[in-house]
């Protein structure tokens, strides 16, 4: 079972403050929503939750059957979708699960890569360059990419973004089945996304 | 240890395939390559350079070239943004030692063929004690390949990329190449293997010095 704990979580940009104080725990089966206006630092918290950049104070640490998992290691325990982040475009759609697989030093299963693009509908278009993809596409395939390794946590950073009304569906089934077994964390605006969350961090009542 | 060299050698794969696909690194350093040679050759005309002058040309190509293309390793991640991907799959260790990896091999692919065209063309160039060349090409390439991974790191995050990682490099590079055209020199003069003794420690040191410190500080570099 996963928990994350995040301590007394400050960061500055500079001599901009963009929110401090923010302290949260998250356990299994619960989604954590994170709103608040545009700049108010939701996706910087939710990096810094993904240990992509730093806080400038405090920390968030992951718990493994209460075993502290050692922070350059917590990559393995999480999926994470954002419209910033970006799969390689030189390479197809199977290529790079396959490749993400590599890195991520796990056995390369076929069988689930072409059951995920299948889910995604992304099945029919699999060898084809990621750079002729649409944008929509691209989110699709993040998902992909985000739930190759069965993650114990999903982190959705506007989990809506350059969706179509039957991508969205497909959101929305894999966040109702992840929050059977696993926890998830949201960022949004969107009221229909926020409904889904147990717990919300309203950026915009925190101390900067 | 299974551990680390599956994840290096698969992002070292992932850049060996983008280059072949788009070609940017390569054939932008042999164009340099080629041009930089032919320059010099018209520059010297019918001169006989001397072994202190040919030693120390060659590793001006080398550094060069180096600057040219090592980069891109880390600055391609920046403008395509799949940065923060690698971030999310993988922990730092892992992204330098594949990012060095690669460097190391596009590294060794061009000064093979700097020094064939260069041997080839230049003139007076005769490598007479092959040893000491062989042991100096390997160490130079591997302490250039090492610094030039860290700085491209570094620089990729900043905006003037092309100007800072050539003005960043030389003062952390200036050592080793001073020691690499000492002992190619050697090399041209015929001396014996055990002359180039003392350089040869100088540039593993450096190597050692400088992986060490670039396996330390990565995570900092890589994080903001």
């Amino acid at each position: 079972m996963l928990r994350v704990e995040a301590i007394n979580i400050k960061k500055n940009f500079g001599n901009r403050k963009i929110f401090s104080n923010i302290n949260f725990t998250l356990d299994s089966k619960n989604v954590l929503g994170i709103t608040g206006k545009n700049g108010s630092g939701k996706s910087t918290l939710v990096k810094i939750i993904a240990g992509i950049i730093s806080a400038t104070n405090g920390e968030v640490k992951y718990f493994i059957d209460q075993k502290h998992i050692e922070q350059p290691e917590i990559y393995k325990y999480y999926g994470f979708v954002s419209p910033y982040l970006q799969l390689y475009e030189e390479f197809s759609a199977f290529e790079n699960l396959e490749l993400i697989s590599k890195i991520r030093n796990i056995m390369i299963d076929e069988n689930r890569i072409l059951s995920l693009l299948e889910r995604f509908g992304l099945l029919d278009r699999k060898d084809d360059y990621v750079r002729e993809y649409s944008s929509g596409m691209k989110q699709r395939l993040k998902y992909a990419a985000a739930l190759y390794h069965k993650p114990d946590l999903l982190i959705l950073d506007e989990p809506r973004s350059n969706l179509d009304s039957d991508g969205i569906r497909i959101v929305y089934d894999i966040i109702q089945e992840h929050k059977e077994k696993g926890s998830i964390i949201i960022a949004t605006n969107d009221l229909e996304d926020i409904q889904l969350c147990n717990n919300i961090i309203d950026l915009n009542r925190i101390p900067k | 240890m299974r551990k680390y060299i599956i994840p290096i050698f698969a992002i070292f794969q992932k850049d060996f395939k983008s280059e072949l696909r788009t070609r940017y690194a390569l054939n932008a350093l042999a164009m340099f390559v080629v041009t930089t040679i032919s320059i010099i050759l018209f520059a010297i005309a019918n001169e006989t350079p001397s072994y202190e002058i040919l030693a120390g040309i060659l590793w001006i190509i080398i550094f060069f070239s180096a600057m040219s293309g090592m980069a891109r390793t880390f600055v391609s991640e920046e403008e395509k943004n799949t940065v923060m991907t690698l971030h999310t799959i993988t922990t730092p260790v892992t992204v330098y030692f594949g990012k060095f990896l690669f460097n190391l091999i596009l590294l060794i692919v061009i000064n093979s063929f700097s020094i064939i065209l260069y041997m080839l063309l230049m003139p007076n160039f005769e490598i007479k004690s092959p040893d000491i060349f062989i042991v100096t090409l390997a160490l130079g390439t591997f302490g250039l390949a090492s610094t030039s991974t860290i700085i491209a790191a570094i620089i990729a995050k900043s905006n003037t990329k092309g100007t800072l990682y050539p003005v960043l490099s030389f003062p952390i590079l200036l050592p080793l190449l001073l020691v690499v055209i000492k002992a190619t020199k050697l090399a041209l003069e015929g001396e014996i293997f055990s002359k180039a003794l003392p350089d040869f420690q100088v540039m593993l040191a450096y190597f050692v010095v400088i992986t060490a410190g670039s396996y330390l500080l990565f995570d900092y570099i890589w994080k903001d």
